[in-house]
This record gives structure tokens, sequence and C-alpha cells, in this order.
């Protein structure tokens, strides 16, 4: 149980952005608390659950079956007239389990010193002469006050707890993806590969997913986005998951929903005594929405920059501005690019999206998901008269 | 303002993250909706499942 009444550093949220602060923090010996508001960390999920295995190396971890519900040995991208493109490889990643996922991040943050405490939410931010300075936590209808020389806000896409402390995360609504999904089992599906589904019509400013569980079980969801979008993300899914026989009699296990930041990166993540972390920061990938490493990442910076601070005595936004520039150099730069990108994607009608599935390949694919290769879709794009000033923003 | 249906809102919390004015809060009774609500309908356009709509 919580026991003391003041922490170096409080970190609000559970997921993987705040067990990344978590183990960063207290791996270099300060007193932290994390706590999510939830009572079961890692669920209510709003995720895919898709890992690949470059994402896991870049959080520094090793693989462990404990979450692993399915090795991914191949991904097969869709046109909208149906042609695919397929991406093969020996281990690609896994779709994982998030409720164990997070857990068992959230245990290497206990292992590491942490205190952790779920179903107890920071219900306000407290400030002294303006400036954040604790919590008020809330639990089992009880609530108290905790000080702290740093605030982690790693709540979510929502971020409750950033905009109590005054930071302002709103997002464009072209920069959040609405998501819906089932996890579907009883179905047909290739139990190896992940398909992705591209069009106007099917996913509009989005895309369908399958990530295989299973034999015959998979996470099945959409992302669409505004302005594109005409109709609800559920009634998209729902009117394309009618049009596939393998999965229109499936049955449903789970369904979720969920915003999805694909944008509206943050030059200023921190206030005084305060920084942002994960979907609250923005921290996912713009051009799959994929955020598990992201979040891990920007929390680890956050968590390393809060334990320098202390060391040093200076928790000034001045001072944690070192993780501003630390994230910026390490991931902003490269998800900007991916960002340029995105606003590419979106432009293509279902003609050139098909056209351009006749020349790239999967590798390629994969390279622009990475922020790589760019220069070959530029060159593509200039064919067309239409999208040479698209073209352009790849260069 | 705006209101939720409560048999259809998951709880995701996107439209709390979409908001301008920063009007809506979730809690596990769902979604609410402070006086500081200007009807844009930008949570309305949102919602992944079609729980939001105008209630004037």
């Amino acid at each position: 149980m919580i026991d003391m009444k003041s922490y170096d550093v409080v970190i609000a949220g559970a997921g993987p952005a705040g067990s990344g602060a978590a183990i960063a923090a207290a791996k270099e010996g300060l007193r932290v608390l994390m706590v999510e508001k939830r009572q079961e960390i890692g669920s209510p999920k709003r995720c895919g659950e898709g890992l690949s295995r470059s994402s896991l190396e870049r959080m520094g971890l090793e693989y462990d079956p404990v979450w692993a519900r399915r090795p991914i040995i191949g991904t097969s991208v869709y046109a909208p007239n149906g042609k695919y493109v397929r991406y093969d490889g020996e281990d690609l990643g896994w779709v994982v389990e998030r409720k164990i996922f997070d857990k068992w991040l959230a245990e290497k943050a206990a292992d590491a010193g942490a205190r952790v405490q779920a179903r107890t939410e920071v219900s306000s931010v407290l400030k002294e002469d303006g400036i954040v300075s604790g919590v008020k936590l809330s639990s089992f209808g009880n609530s108290w006050d905790v000080k702290c020389r740093i605030l982690i806000a790693c709540d979510g896409v929502e971020s409750k707890v950033s905009r109590m402390a005054g930071l302002n995360t709103t997002l464009k609504p072209t920069d959040l993806v609405a998501g819906f999904q089932y996890e579907m089992a009883g179905i047909e599906i290739d139990p190896d590969r992940i398909e992705l589904y591209f069009g106007n019509e099917v996913a509009p400013g989005g895309y369908v997913w399958i990530f295989p569980k299973g034999e015959r079980v998979a996470n099945v969801g959409i992302g669409v986005r505004k302005p594109f979008a005409r109709k609800t993300a559920k009634e998209y899914l729902d009117d394309w998951i009618r049009t596939k026989p393998g999965l229109k009699r499936g049955s449903v296990l789970e369904a979720n929903s969920g915003g999805v930041p694909v944008g509206g990166l943050m030059e200023n993540m921190v206030l005084d005594n305060f920084m942002a972390a994960g979907d609250a920061a923005h921290h996912v990938n713009p051009i799959h929405g994929g955020g598990i490493s992201e979040a891990y990442v920007g929390g680890r910076i956050a968590g390393e920059v809060a334990a320098e601070a202390i060391r040093e005595g200076d928790t000034s936004a001045a001072f944690l501005d070192r993780y501003n520039k630390r994230w910026w150099d390490e991931r902003g730069k490269k998800l900007e690019k991916i960002f340029r990108l995105r606003q590419v994607a979106e432009r293509l009608n279902d003609d050139e999206l098909n056209w351009l599935a006749e020349y790239l390949s999967g590798e390629d694919l994969v390279n622009f998901s990475k922020s790589k290769g760019f220069g070959k879709l530029a060159k593509l794009l200039i064919k067309k008269p239409r999208l040479v000033t698209l073209a352009r923003k790849l260069m | 303002m705006i209101k939720t249906d409560p048999e259809l809102c998951l709880r995701c919390g996107g439209c709390v993250g979409v908001c301008p004015q920063d009007a809506l809060s979730l809690s596990e009774n769902g979604i609410s909706c402070s006086e500081k609500c200007t009807s844009c309908r930008i949570c309305v356009n949102f919602c992944p499942v079609g729980a939001i709509e105008l209630d004037d």
C-alpha cells in the first residue's frame, strides 16, 4: 500500500509510458509512486496488440513467452482492388496480450523499487504558487495528498492530469484516429500473418487490421479519421466484416474503442516539476498508429531526466527541457518525418493506392514505417501531375 | 452541451482528448460534460461508436 506522504516522482498511469518512466527513475534510486486509476493494469485495451521485434529492441527488453500470444512471420497489405503487397520474415514480432504485457512491465517497475498502486486515481493536481507540488489521490473511497518533486502524466490520450497541471495536450480532430475493434474467435484467418486493408471506402484516413492471436482468434479492428470518414468507426468495421465470409459468423470475445493520436507531436512536454509521456504526449507512430514502444521510450527518457533533475536539485521547466531535446533527437525527428508521409497517404484516392501497390514492395512499406526510403515513393508520385506537390512533402 | 448514450459508450476517453474546450471528463459512469461546452460537435464526429449527440 501507499505508505508515504511524499515521493520524488509520482507517475499517473501504469501503461507502457508509466512503466518506462517508473523503471528508469527507480533504477536511479528515486522514490517512485506509479498509480493506475483502473482496477486492472493493461485493461481494457485500446490497442491491436501488435509488437514488432524492432519495437521490443527499441525498448531494450527481452522476449518473454508469458505475454506472446502468437509469433508473426509476415504482413499482407491490401490495396482497395484486393491486390496485396507481402512482407515475409522469420520472426517479425508478436501479437501480445496487453493485460499481461502491461502488468509484466509494471512488475519490472515494482522490482526496480517503484511503488505501484492500481485502482488509485489522481483526482487533482496540487500546486504551490501556481507550480505543481503533488497530487490528491483517491482510492476505494479514501482521498489523501501526496507531495512530489516531479509529476509525470502517462494517463493516455485524454490526459486529464496534464490538463490539471496546465499543459495543453488537446489534439486537432484530424490528428486523432477513431479506433474500434473486436477480438474475434471462430474465424478463418491466416494465423501467422498480419493483414492490413486500405481504401477510402473501407477505412478513410486509416485502415482495417487483422492481428492473429491464435489459429482461429484475432483482433479485427479499424481506425478512421475525420474529415474523411462519413460513418462511425464501428459502422465501417461492421460493414467490412459483413463482406468477409471467414469473419462474419465469428464470435466476439471483447469490444474495444479508443482514440489514437497520429500527429500533434509536441515541441514542449514539460512544465515546472512536470512532464507528460506516452499517448498523453502523442508518442505514437503517425503512419500505423502503433504506440507501445514509443510510449515506453518516451516514459524512459522522462524518467531518466527526472533522476538527473532531482540529483542536481533543479526540477524547473528549464532543466526538464532536456526531456524535450532528448526525445526529439531520439524519436521526434523520425516521427515528424513519418507524419509528413501520413499527410501524403491520406490524400491518395483508391485508384492511386491501387497503382502504388503495383510498384511498391513489402520491404518498401516497412521502410516507410521507419521513416526510411521516402525517395522511392517520391519518385513514383512525381509521375502523376496531381501528385507532384505531395511528392515534394517527402523530399 | 452533449449527452452520451451509456449503452453505446465504451468509456475510451478519446472524446476527452479531442475536446478543445476541456469540457469533457471520463469516469466509471461514463462521460460528463461541463458548462464550458460550446456544442462544436468535434466529439460527436469523433466517437468511434456514435454514442454522443448534442443535447439542446
